[in-house]
């Protein structure tokens, strides 16, 4: 039992951290820029695709701080050059266009990848066991991910509560037009915080690649999690966005490992359930079944309870 | 605005003329003709035509009920496959329950889908037209992964990746019809998608529909008015869901099988790409959007495995360039067709198709080369190209496609100031003869 809470906390924790890294940049361009970004996951999928390429070519290490790279410079490109054309036409007209994009790089990874998983397996320079706990090894690798999101997180933050831009950015998150009288480039900004959000969307690819199935259905399979995840924890909230990863990924992680349904709790309460009760499929569902339902439950109840998520100041 | 529509849009007096009755219903006189006779126009009176025309009505009715949502009401639903699915689903244990010996007729099946979609959308909708504009995207997103996943988890009820399976020729048969052919299939599906469209057309010319119109301009004043925007965002979204539902349960007989992608999140994505590129701010532009996208999946999918990569650009382009859709671009010539200067647009407008064909070709080839090597490296590098055997391992496709594709573009952005000039005139001497105001 120890040792599944231990293995359990310690994978929800690495999930939650990867939940965090995409979900910061989206939560950041969201509350900014008034953009529900959907090709924001793509942009995930790309930084997994292109660590792959690179790592092929040049190895592991130098593809890990060159492929968030290009991704970030991606997504400077399509704020400057897409988004701000089309933001004169208005917010639905901006949606449309990230999710025409993200429908359309997809289509283009199939073209440049195929359409079947790549092996993107983890490189020979991380694979090792690090430490062995109850007689099973914990990777090299997912420790490797737990601190890059930890010191991305400590850099954003530090970035964010120290510096000058950090403080114009926060200025704009709720003032825009005021910073802008100030004197300040919002729409640079705008495309800085665009060019950052995708970037560390591209460095969760890199590697959460590995862990994941590098595929082209990665992007449409986490994206709606990040969207829950941005408003579980607050519009344009940091700290919330980490709060609600941790949350999601550990209690999704739980959710996988348990083998219960509410069959096994009828049976405890001594409830008698017959096999022809019309609900006696949904009483049956093992809440390890039920585990890709949990956000989205939780994001209907967050929505209907308390509209600005855990630690937003405003509702969403 | 968006009263476009069927050109009956700006009469509202009620003189009982019988040229007025003409205006008013001439034109759903006219489809309801148009529906009658198609099946049995040569090419598409074949099974494959007729199939396609019975997925068109679906697609329609479908997409009309969305455009409720976004055109008429400004609500951006990325989850309006619930709807249609949940009545899919509804209508294929109907049709199963029909099949066990229930004595209903088969072409009343899509009343169950549509009242099982009003009920999910009176339930929901509650939930979500609390807000509106992004957070309501995002709730429609969050609702439709909702119901997708656990329709998947609750294989009884939707059968999983397989679905659930009825046989519509098994049941009662009034006036002897069993429903097995695809004409009598496509005859149910066209009755009850000009009904579903008449209906619709009509809620967007009642109080509420006006007023759906209010809440998407200016919400503010329509609150300020004493309307709840709330109310009407509600009372919308339902009607929408039933429409939705409907054209499930025409899916249901169409296909006589229902499976958890119904309600997915493709489903809602293509359904948006259908009005979004027909014309959201028109009603004829769900329509021109249904059909056209219905058509180019079908027929695209035959001639090349890009076609999805193709779509997206379609959407892109419009998304870009034309906001207001097909509907909006062929309107934009109404006012303009009867002046002098139309024959210097149309001369322009053949200018520009010249580059603009040779830019494309260049790009489609690009396309369809990497498409191929990528998705199918087994079949080796000697592939037809526009039926002209080439080989990807020479350098000289990819170059004449690149000169295709730069030279097109190049002389493109030197003919495109030709036409807007054309158009520029052709819209003086409109304004010029103020012909504007008496079409």
């Amino acid at each position: 039992m120890v040792e599944l809470v231990t293995f359990s906390l310690l994978n929800g924790v690495v999930y939650g951290l990867l939940l965090f890294m995409l979900s910061s940049g989206l939560t950041l361009i969201w509350s900014m820029m008034g953009v529900l970004n959907f090709a924001h996951a793509t942009m995930f999928m790309l930084g997994a695709y292109f660590s792959y390429q690179i790592g092929r070519y040049i190895g592991f290490w130098p593809a890990l701080v060159i492929a968030p790279l290009l991704v970030g410079l991606l997504g400077g490109a399509i704020e400057r050059y897409g988004l701000r054309h089309v933001h004169r036409h208005g917010a639905v007209a901006e949606i449309l266009f990230t999710f025409g994009l993200a429908y359309l790089i997809v289509e283009i990874v199939v073209m440049l990848w195929g359409r079947n998983p790549i092996e993107n397996r983890v490189p020979a320079v991380i694979d090792f066991p690090i430490f062995t706990l109850f007689g099973t090894s914990y990777p090299f690798y997912k420790a490797l991910m737990m601190a890059i999101s930890v010191s991305m997180f400590t850099f954003l933050y530090l970035a964010f509560k120290r510096t000058r831009v950090g403080l114009v950015i926060q200025a704009s998150l709720t003032h825009p037009q005021m910073v802008g009288a100030l004197g300040h480039d919002v729409p640079r900004m705008f495309v800085l915080v665009f060019a950052v959000g995708s970037a560390l969307a591209g460095l969760a690819g890199v590697i959460g690649g590995f862990a994941l199935l590098t595929e082209p259905n990665m992007a449409a399979a986490l994206g709606p999690i990040v969207f829950v995840v941005v408003v579980v924890g607050g519009l344009g909230s940091i700290p919330g966005a980490l709060v609600a990863s941790m949350l999601i990924g550990i209690v999704q992680t739980f959710a996988v490992a348990l083998d219960y349904s509410l069959l096994d709790l009828f049976r405890v309460l001594n409830v008698p359930v017959s096999r022809t009760s019309p609900l006696h499929e949904v009483y049956a569902v093992k809440i390890a079944q039920a585990a890709p339902v949990i956000p989205y439950l939780l994001l209907v109840l967050m929505l209907i309870l308390r509209p600005r998520g855990l630690l937003g100041t405003r509702e969403t | 605005m968006s009263d476009g529509g069927l050109g009956t849009a700006s009469s509202h007096r009620r003189s009982a003329t019988e040229h007025d009755w003409l205006r008013h219903y001439g034109v759903w006189v006219a489809a309801a003709a148009v529906l009658l006779l198609l099946p049995h126009v040569p090419g598409l009176s074949s099974n494959f035509g007729r199939s396609l025309l019975s997925q068109m009505g679906i697609a329609t009715v479908f997409a009309l009920s969305f455009n409720l949502l976004l055109g008429q009401t400004g609500l951006l639903s990325f989850g309006h496959a619930v709807y249609f699915g949940l009545g899919g689903f509804a209508a294929i244990h109907f049709m199963r329950a029909i099949n066990a010996g229930l004595p209903v007729p088969m072409p009343l099946v899509p009343v169950v889908g549509a009242a099982t979609g009003l009920a999910f959308g009176l339930l929901f909708g509650a939930l979500t037209t609390r807000r509106a504009g992004v957070v309501f995207a995002l709730i429609s997103l969050g609702i439709g992964e909702l119901v997708f996943a656990a329709s998947r988890m609750l294989q009884g009820f939707s059968g999983g990746e397989e679905g659930i399976t009825a046989n519509r020729a098994i049941g009662p048969r009034p006036f002897g019809l069993n429903f097995a052919s695809q004409l009598q299939v496509y005859y149910i599906i066209a009755f009850w998608a000009l009904l579903a469209a008449a209906l619709m057309y009509a809620f967007t010319r009642t109080p509420v529909g006006r007023m759906g119109n209010a809440v998407r301009d200016n919400p503010e004043r329509a609150a300020f008015v004493g309307y709840s925007t709330q109310g009407v965002r509600f009372i919308v979204f339902a009607v929408a869901a039933m429409f939705a539902g409907l054209a499930g349960g025409l899916h249901a007989i169409n296909y006589e099988i229902v499976a958890a992608d119904a309600v997915g999140a493709a489903r809602s994505g293509s359904v948006l790409l259908m009005v979004y590129i027909g014309g959201e701010a028109h009603f004829i532009g769900a329509i021109l959007g249904a059909i056209t996208i219905t058509w180019l999946q079908v027929s695209l999918s035959d001639y090349t495995t890009a076609w999805q990569l193709y779509l997206g650009l379609f959407f892109m382009a419009i998304v870009l360039f034309a906001p207001g859709g097909l509907a909006g671009l062929i309107l934009m010539h109404a006012p303009i067709v009867r002046t002098r200067a139309f024959a210097g647009v149309l001369g322009a407008y053949v200018l520009a198709a010249i580059p603009a064909v040779v830019m494309l070709t260049g790009a489609l080839a690009l396309l369809e080369i990497n498409y191929r090597l990528s998705t199918q490296p087994e079949a080796g590098s000697r592939m037809k190209l526009y039926g002209i055997a080439i080989d990807t391992s020479t350098p000289w496709p990819w170059v004449a496609a690149a000169v295709c594709l730069l030279g097109g573009w190049w002389v493109f952005r030197r003919a495109w100031p030709v036409v807007a000039a054309a158009r520029q005139r052709a819209a003086d001497e409109v304004a010029g003869h103020g012909e504007w105001a008496a079409p």
